[in-house]
């Protein structure tokens, strides 16, 4: 590498940045830990692309800084920075060969000898043999895969990966998704990776980051952030939720207890963001169970009934959308093992779950569901890994997969 | 002025249609398309042509008042080259010379006009070509005044010491070459301009994140990326330049005379129809000869 940079962390100081009076990135606070996954998930304009160019030094933050280790980057040219991009608009160079794209960046850095590191790269991205074509003579995935190649082949400190499998098919994803992880277990460059895709985001990464307007919404480990989310913006932009109005009404030793729409329901205190005034009490549709028979539901559980409207089948899971009587759609998930043959649209049914599954953050009446933005760290208390958190590092199919669903 | 961008480009292809007939018709379509102007080459070019090569190889005894002989007179292509050949080699140094100026200041030119002017582009773009509204001539005579010697430049450079107290720009090769450089400076410009404007700044990006330097981008990104511009200004620059009269003839003295002030004398001042025909199939030869090197050099099908 042409700079040995300190090793260490990346860290985002109050960094802001302005395209005239829009605000793209606002008065983020961010550390990525040397070596780790770390995903930035959020809504499409949110300032994802903006934040990883500050990193890469393509573009100047308004204010605040961006440290690596203890050196300030900030101004540093891109050039020098120990940071490569996969772009999210792969930015080959058209009259260069794939091989020339790839091998671009170690030529730069005076490296003579390239051919057999670009060879293992373009076998790594599957595109062996496509050496002496044109970016232009491939297509959107296999070029994505070149960007891919052409950054990962530096063995940069830090790699910033903008939607680098946006492009793939679900097959070719999961291989590339697998590569990565291992690449990166393997060769301990720090990950900076965008997605808009949460299961791929909760699957691959140590770290999520939720970001919403220019701000960190919420960070954690995939599982606290799903099991546990700090605001409705999170509750439905990782994975969905149901979230139905309420009231706190108090609370014993362990639960609060809140009211909405003459129910009553439990939530473990630890699992509570709020503990009084006008509150989202919130579960996740796998953790509903559904009945026929209202009496048949179990005691101490949380319940709901409604009306089934429609039933959506999805191979692994079968989701029902349940109308409750004050018009709320309910989302139920339920594996699709042991079907009850009862469960058609136009029934009566009740959901029901466990107190420990449902969650509790505050409502700002005025502002609907809109999240009050603060980023929010989450309380790494208990409750947070219920069955179903995916665990950590684990290879296969992840568990959130059932929201691909939706 | 886009349409500078489109030389070299691929000629027109024909998609299936179903119906032979309309195919037929598609097929043809091209050929159709090129009539009007092929006629219009065959007529005042081609013919032209074959009549100037022929009177390159009449007898040069003959007169225009006593009349022309046939006689395969070969001698005059080195007899021309003979009498001739300072002006010859004049024609290119000059040309060449103000290629180098002239892409110097157009290449930099073209550059901050295409990427960085933002909503002035077109207003630059109109200010490059603006000249052209006005005759070469009246251009030309403009430039006399410039450097006319008791001209503020001149005073000027006096005053620095960059010319001797008598010294002048006038009637001196500088004045020729200031005036080639400055009268085919938009024929560069332009194709530049149209390369230089597709190029995708995020392709910069890339290369700085890929550890090469703003040298270093340039080098491997730009450049080659602007390369049909430049091929096609530099020749569109290079060709007109070489045989060109007027800029000798008004900004320089005999000393300076181009091939170009040679030819129109020999047609128009002593009427020696030969000579001037040889040495017009001369200089042809010699650009088409020089054109050619360079394009195999910069390798054509690699950046049209
Ligand atoms: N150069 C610019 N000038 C003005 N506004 C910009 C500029 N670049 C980005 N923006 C704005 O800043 C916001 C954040 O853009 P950014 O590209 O970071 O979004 P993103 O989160 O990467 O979105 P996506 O997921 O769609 O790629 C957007 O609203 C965008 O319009
Ligand atoms: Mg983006």
């Amino acid at each position: 590498m042409a700079q040995e940079a300190p090793a260490g962390d990346l860290r985002l100081a109050d960094v802001t940045k302005r395209f005239g009076v829009f605000t793209a990135v606002d008065d983020l606070s961010l550390t990525v830990p040397q070596g780790s996954f770390f995903a930035l998930l959020g809504a499409s304009g949110c300032g994802k692309t903006t934040t990883l160019r500050m990193i890469a030094g393509l573009e100047a933050p308004t204010s605040g800084r961006v440290l690596l280790g203890d050196r300030d980057i900030t101004g540093l040219r891109p050039y020098k920075r120990p940071v490569n991009t996969v772009f999210q608009s792969y930015a080959l160079f058209p009259h260069l060969d794939i091989h020339e794209n790839v091998a671009f960046g170690l030529r730069r850095r005076g490296i003579r000898k390239v051919g057999e590191q670009v060879e293992r790269m373009l076998a790594l991205v599957q595109l062996d043999g496509y050496g002496r074509r044109r970016p232009a003579q491939l297509s959107g995935g296999q070029q994505q895969r070149v960007a891919l190649a052409r950054a990962l082949i530096n063995h940069p400190q830090m790699l910033l990966l903008d939607e680098p499998l946006g492009a793939l098919d679900l097959k070719l994803r999961r291989q590339m998704q697998i590569e990565l992880k291992r690449i990166q277990a393997e060769v301990g460059i720090t990950f900076l990776h965008v997605t808009h895709d949460q299961e791929e985001a909760m699957w691959m990464a140590d770290t999520v980051a939720v970001m919403n307007a220019g701000r960190i919404e919420q960070l954690g480990a995939p599982a606290d952030i799903y099991e546990y989310p700090a605001s409705p913006f999170v509750a439905n932009f990782l994975g969905q939720s149901n979230l139905i109005e309420a009231e706190v009404s108090g609370h014993d030793a362990d639960d609060l207890l809140v009211t909405g729409h003459g129910y009553r329901f439990a939530t473990p205190l630890e699992r509570a963001r709020s503990r009084q005034g006008p509150v989202w009490l919130g579960v996740r549709p796998e953790k509903l169970h559904l009945v026929a028979d209202r009496t048949r539901v179990p005691d101490g559980r949380n319940a709901v009934s409604g009306v089934l409207t429609d039933i959506c089948y999805a191979g692994v899971s079968t989701e029902f959308l349940l109308r409750t009587a004050w018009g709320q759609e309910m989302s139920v998930f339920t594996a699709n093992n042991d079907p009850d043959a009862r469960l058609v649209p136009g029934v009566e049914v009740t959901a029901h779950w466990h107190p420990r599954h449902s969650f509790v953050l505050p409502r700002d009446d005025s502002a609907g569901d809109d999240a009050d933005g603060s980023a929010t760290r989450p309380g790494a208390t208990g409750g947070g890994r219920a069955d179903g958190s995916p665990a950590d590092g684990g290879v296969g199919v992840p568990p959130q997969r059932l929201e691909a669903a939706t | 002025m886009t349409a500078l961008a489109h030389l070299g480009g691929t000629p027109p292809t024909t998609p299936a249609a179903p119906a032979p007939d309309r195919r037929r018709r598609h097929r043809l379509l091209p050929y159709l398309l090129l009539l009007p102007g092929a006629a219009w080459l065959l007529v005042f070019f081609a013919l032209p042509l074959l009549q100037l090569a022929a009177a390159s190889l009449y007898d040069p005894a003959g007169s225009l008042s006593t009349g022309y002989a046939m006689t395969w007179a070969v001698g005059n292509y080195p007899d021309a080259l003979q009498a001739y050949w300072p002006q010859f080699l004049r024609s290119f140094l000059y040309s060449a010379i103000a290629l180098v100026l002239a892409l110097l200041m157009g290449y930099p030119l073209a550059y901050a006009i295409a990427q960085k002017a933002g909503r002035w582009k077109n207003l630059l773009l109109v200010a490059v070509v603006a000249p052209m509204f006005t005759s070469f001539l009246v251009r030309t005579l403009a430039w006399k005044t410039i450097l006319s010697d008791n001209g503020a430049l001149v005073g000027l450079l006096r005053d620095v010491h960059l010319l001797g107290p008598d010294g002048r720009l006038l009637a001196t090769p500088v004045a020729v070459v200031l005036g080639l450089t400055y009268n085919f400076l938009p024929f560069l410009v332009l194709p530049l301009y149209a390369s230089l404007e597709r190029l995708d700044p995020r392709l910069l990006e890339a290369a700085s994140d890929l550890y090469a330097n703003p040298l270093r981008a340039f080098g491997r990104v730009t450049l080659p990326l602007s390369m049909p511009g430049l091929i096609a200004g530099t020749l569109l620059f290079f060709i007109p330049a070489t045989g060109d009269y007027i800029n000798a003839e008004l900004l320089g003295t005999p000393n300076e005379y181009m091939i170009g002030n040679v030819i129109d004398s020999a047609f128009l001042v002593r009427l020696d129809y030969p000579q001037g025909a040889a040495l017009s199939f001369l200089l042809m030869a010699a650009i088409l000869a020089i054109v050619f090197t360079y394009l195999r050099r910069a390798g054509t099908e690699e950046v049209l």
